[in-house]
């Protein structure tokens, strides 16, 4: 079926799926609800989170300043944990003590079809289908061990997911996606999945080459330039063309 | 008492069961059989995380180093890396050493299991979120930077062998002072223990918990010490941490296909 779009969310006291239906969403049982009706959670349960750094042209120029880097011999892959990941229009906490806290809006695919050493003319038949990510970093925690250390990148709360998972199937070409990032509104960062340096089947073909990638993996695939400093109550949304607009809000940490 | 993973999910009974009273005869919790259909499986079933140069004689190793670039100062916060669910491994598993590559490090370490939630848990409290401990082999494809190392030298598939079992927490008395041996076909190549971490186990939950949650079923490695050993193909590993128990695996070559 063309056109589907897969929701998790709690609603009813429950954890439900769902797909999008005009404007909203409809569940299993036939029952149709407004988008601000639902708590929306990650759209799948997930296995391995892999990120990726520096994948887009743009931003390693950005970060050039900070950056140890010399030739690129292989994609700087790196692993996150559950713990981190929020669904759309989640709330998300920034330390009382940051001064530099940003956004990564990155194409996140994900795994349908476990994938050991695949070549990457067979890459794309392992993906079950695609959403939206917001990465955010804190980059006062910066340290030059194990980089982007945990403290940095793996925070509770930090790592946004969703709306939805589109399916592979409708999505036909996964690397001509226009990314914007609005705060409150205003455009801050725009890309487009053209211009990824390794684009999902190589990094596909890569990790597979080492590691097992299983259903439910999620490979967030990296984002481009346009990272601005957010503060508490800024409304941050991140959009792929043709995935999803994925809304989130920064809040004071309050503890 | 012990836990193998087919009795995981009765981790809570276990946990509440009275230290003065042994675990029933009749209700094995643990047999380790080579090869057959009970072996054990690995009893993570969450995220498996681990602190690098916990261990102060491992971070000394890498002397001024430290302060020189790529890495600038010697770190602040914990270093930590996580083991992604592909590396998983029991005992008896083979640990497959990839073509190209000589050796393997055996990076033995106490497995700390998280038995309730750690979210801003202060040291006092942290070890009360323990659900007991277990031994892990995290093992590696030698590198020798911390800067950005590569996936590929510690996410390989069966690159963590854990078990054979979990201990529950109230009957380890000091887990910071545990010895942990590593023999190669038998013969002892490394001698260490818990003690001497930066961080001993209460204080690195503690340090993590304040900006990352640590779930229940969550594996924790308290870190290697220095010196790993490293082995070959066709070597038998065996790693034991007094009072917790004994890991035993064979590295084999990769077939290539």
């Amino acid at each position: 079926m063309r056109g589907m779009k897969h929701a998790r969310i709690a609603w009813g006291g429950a954890v439900r799926s769902a797909v999008a239906s005009g404007g909203g969403l409809l569940l299993t049982d036939g029952t149709v609800l407004a988008e601000e009706q639902v708590v929306w959670l990650p759209p799948v349960q997930p296995g391995a989170i892999i990120a990726l750094g520096i994948n887009y042209a743009d931003h390693k120029r950005e970060l050039a300043k900070e950056l140890t880097l010399s030739a690129k011999d292989e994609p700087l892959a790196f692993l996150k944990g559950p713990n981190a990941l929020l669904g759309h229009r989640g709330v998300t906490p920034r330390p009382a003590d940051a001064t530099f806290m940003h956004y990564e809006c990155e194409l996140a695919v994900v795994i349908g079809r476990a994938a050991t050493k695949v070549k990457r003319v067979d890459a794309m038949l392992h993906v079950a289908g695609y959403t939206v990510a917001n990465d955010y970093a804190i980059r006062d925690y910066l340290e030059n061990w194990y980089r982007p250390n945990l403290r940095v990148k793996n925070r509770d709360g930090c790592t946004v997911l969703g709306p939805w998972l589109v399916d592979a199937d409708d999505v036909p070409d996964p690397h001509a996606l226009e990314l914007r990032t609005f705060v409150n509104g205003e455009l801050k960062q725009h890309g487009n999945t053209r211009d990824l340096i390794d684009d999902v089947p190589a990094l596909i073909e890569y990790l597979s080459s080492f590691m097992t990638l299983l259903p439910g993996d999620i490979i967030l695939t990296g984002t481009p330039e346009g990272v601005v400093n957010v503060n508490p109550g800024d409304e941050v949304v991140c959009e792929i063309d043709g995935i999803g607009r994925l809304l989130n809000t920064v809040v004071a940490d309050a503890r | 008492m012990l836990v193998n993973s087919a009795v995981f999910g009765n981790l809570r009974e276990v946990l509440a069961w009275p230290t003065s009273q042994s675990w029933p005869e009749d209700r094995p919790l643990a047999h380790w059989q080579r090869g057959s259909a009970a072996a054990f499986r690995a009893p993570p079933v969450g995220t498996a995380y681990g602190a690098l140069l916990n261990h102060r004689a491992a971070l000394a190793a890498l002397g001024d180093a430290v302060h020189a670039a790529p890495y600038k100062a010697p770190p602040k916060a914990p270093v930590l890396y996580i083991k992604p669910r592909n590396t998983f491994a029991g005992p008896g598993d083979a640990i497959v050493v990839p073509a190209g590559v000589d050796e393997l490090e055996i990076g033995a370490t106490l497995g700390i299991v998280i038995g309730r939630e750690a979210c801003r848990v202060g040291e006092a409290e942290a070890l009360a979120c323990v659900a007991g401990y277990t031994v892990c082999n995290d093992v590696s494809v030698p590198h020798a930077s911390f800067y950005r190392p590569s996936l590929r030298f510690k996410c390989r598939d069966g690159f963590l062998p854990v078990g054979p079992w979990v201990v529950a927490a109230r009957h380890v008395a000091e887990p910071d002072a545990l010895a942990v041996r590593v023999h190669l076909d038998g013969l002892l190549v490394q001698q260490t223990s818990t003690t001497g971490m930066q961080r001993p186990v209460a204080r690195l939950i503690a340090e993590i918990s304040a900006f990352m949650t640590l779930a229940v079923g969550d594996l924790l490695m308290l870190g290697v010490a220095a010196g790993a050993p490293r082995a070959r193909a066709g070597q038998h590993v065996r790693i034991e941490i007094d009072g917790i128990g004994a890991l035993e695996n064979l590295l084999v070559a990769q077939c290539e296909a």
